[in-house]
Parts: structure tokens; C-alpha cells; sequence
């Protein structure tokens, strides 16, 4: 079996390509951001119970976390919470009109790519608009 | 380990028990059945968020003493986490090949997803009643 034992004797070749090779583009952007937003998204619902818990333990641990949601810090936090769920939000129902056979097109999957680029960060300021609004600061 | 080529074991004998076998379409349609369901109700949670920014502390209890906006908040907290559960499971099972950190990974994934579950759950339940 000489042969089996040359087989095993891995040849120098080169690496397949990965990210930072391939040029950019919006379709790949767009698949690595809605696991990344998702993941994020997860960890997300730690703030998500600590305003339903704090709700429920009384007004000091609201006061808590209010100020926690309140600081600069906070703030950016729930700004990045804002980007991540719109896109994945966004992305995802464009991830539906793809599993339904839908849009995969390289003209129009780039399309519908940017639109869901561009609605994230419209929805974002809306958003943020609206909340000011809504505590008065506008 | 023995090559295929030297292995008198079948080729299924040798890939059973290494991946997720059967489950894939189950997987598939309840990830995207969640994903259906967290659009509408994604909506209602970020208007529920937003309309409560900076309220005072009796205005957000008396919201969800409200059963439909419990009802609703319970139906978005469990629907998104078993939606992350399945989603992050898809990501472990595609990047992370050692069994060891494989298994560990996963059983971590279940467990943080049904505490924040429950947590929120039981949050939410005393607000209401």
C-alpha cells in the first residue's frame, strides 16, 4: 500500500481564499451582519429582562435601570441594540422571500441588500426620534 | 483511525452519530415559523420600548398589568429566545468542530436561553396578576 501512505502526505498548497481576500459586496455584508446582529441580538435580551424584572421588583430597581438606559454608555448601548434589531428584523424577512424561492436574482438580491441597508439606518433615526419625542427632550 | 479505503465499516456506520442528523427540516421550519411570528411582534415590542422611554417607574407597571400587553410581551420574550436558541445553534454547529466545545457550546446555548426565558416570563407574570 504504497500508495496509501503518499496519499496522507498533505501537498503544499495554497489556502482557499477567505475574507480577506474577496472583495466586498453587499450580499456578503448582509449574510455575516444577520448572524452577527442575531447573536448580538441574543445578549440583547439580557436588557430586555432586566427592564421587565426591575419593572416587576419595584421602583428603586426601575430607578436603577432607568439611569443604567439613561447614561451616555447606556445609550450607545441601545443605539446599537436599535441598528441590530432593524437589520435583523429587515434582513430577515428577506431571508422569507429567499427560503420561498424569491429575489435570488444577482441584480435584485443587491438591490433588496441595499434597500435593507439603507431602511436600517432610516428606521434607526425614526426611532430615536420618536423616543426623544416621546420623553420630551424634542 | 482506519482510512475509508482500509475500514470494512459501512459509510453510514461511519457518519452516524457525527452531525444532526433528521431534525434539519424541523429546525428549518421552526426557525422560520418564530422569525414569522417576531416581525409583527417586533414591531409592537420597539413601539412598546419606545412609548415607555424615560416613563416613570408606574406607568411602565401599569402597562403591563394591561393582559394583552402581557399577553403580548410573553408571546414576543418566548418567541424570540426560542428563535435565538435555534439560530445560534444553526452558527455553533457551523463554526465550532471540536465535540467537546461543541457539546458544551450547545448545552450553554439551552441553558441561557430558558433562564432568560423564565426569568422574563415570571417577570412579566407579576406584573400582570
Amino acid at each position: 500500500m504504497a500508495d496509501a501512505t503518499a496519499s496522507t502526505r498533505r501537498p503544499e498548497r495554497p489556502l482557499s481564499p477567505h475574507l480577506q481576500i474577496y472583495r466586498w459586496s453587499v450580499t456578503m455584508f448582509s449574510s455575516i451582519f444577520h448572524r452577527f446582529t442575531g447573536i448580538g441580538l441574543g445578549v440583547g435580551t439580557l436588557a430586555v429582562a432586566w427592564w421587565l424584572i426591575a419593572a416587576a421588583v419595584g421602583p428603586a430597581a426601575y430607578a436603577d435601570f432607568a439611569a443604567a438606559a439613561g447614561h451616555w454608555l447606556g445609550r450607545l448601548v441601545l443605539l446599537g441594540f436599535t441598528v441590530a434589531f432593524l437589520f435583523h428584523l429587515l434582513n430577515g424577512v428577506r431571508h422569507l422571500f429567499w427560503d420561498s424561492g424569491l429575489g435570488f436574482e444577482k441584480p435584485t438580491a443587491r438591490f433588496t441588500g441595499w434597500l435593507v441597508v439603507a431602511l436600517t439606518g432610516i428606521l434607526t433615526v425614526a426611532v430615536w426620534i420618536a423616543a426623544y419625542a416621546t420623553m420630551g427632550r424634542l | 483511525m482506519a482510512t475509508p479505503k482500509t475500514s470494512l465499516r459501512t459509510p453510514t456506520a461511519r457518519v452516524r452519530g457525527l452531525g444532526a442528523a433528521r431534525k434539519g427540516t424541523g429546525h428549518f421550519i421552526a426557525l422560520r415559523t418564530l422569525g414569522v411570528a417576531l416581525a409583527p411582534l417586533g414591531l409592537w415590542f420597539l413601539w412598546a420600548v419606545i412609548s415607555h422611554a424615560g416613563a416613570p417607574y408606574a406607568e411602565t407597571a401599569a402597562f403591563f398589568a394591561h393582559p394583552v400587553n402581557a399577553g403580548l410581551m410573553l408571546a414576543f420574550v418566548v418567541a424570540a429566545l426560542w428563535h435565538f436558541r435555534l439560530g445560534f445553534e444553526e452558527t455553533i454547529l457551523d463554526y465550532v468542530t471540536h465535540e467537546g466545545w461543541k457539546v458544551a457550546a450547545l448545552i450553554a446555548n439551552t441553558f441561557f436561553s430558558v433562564i432568560v426565558t423564565l426569568a422574563c416570563v415570571l417577570a412579566i407574570l407579576k406584573l400582570a396578576l
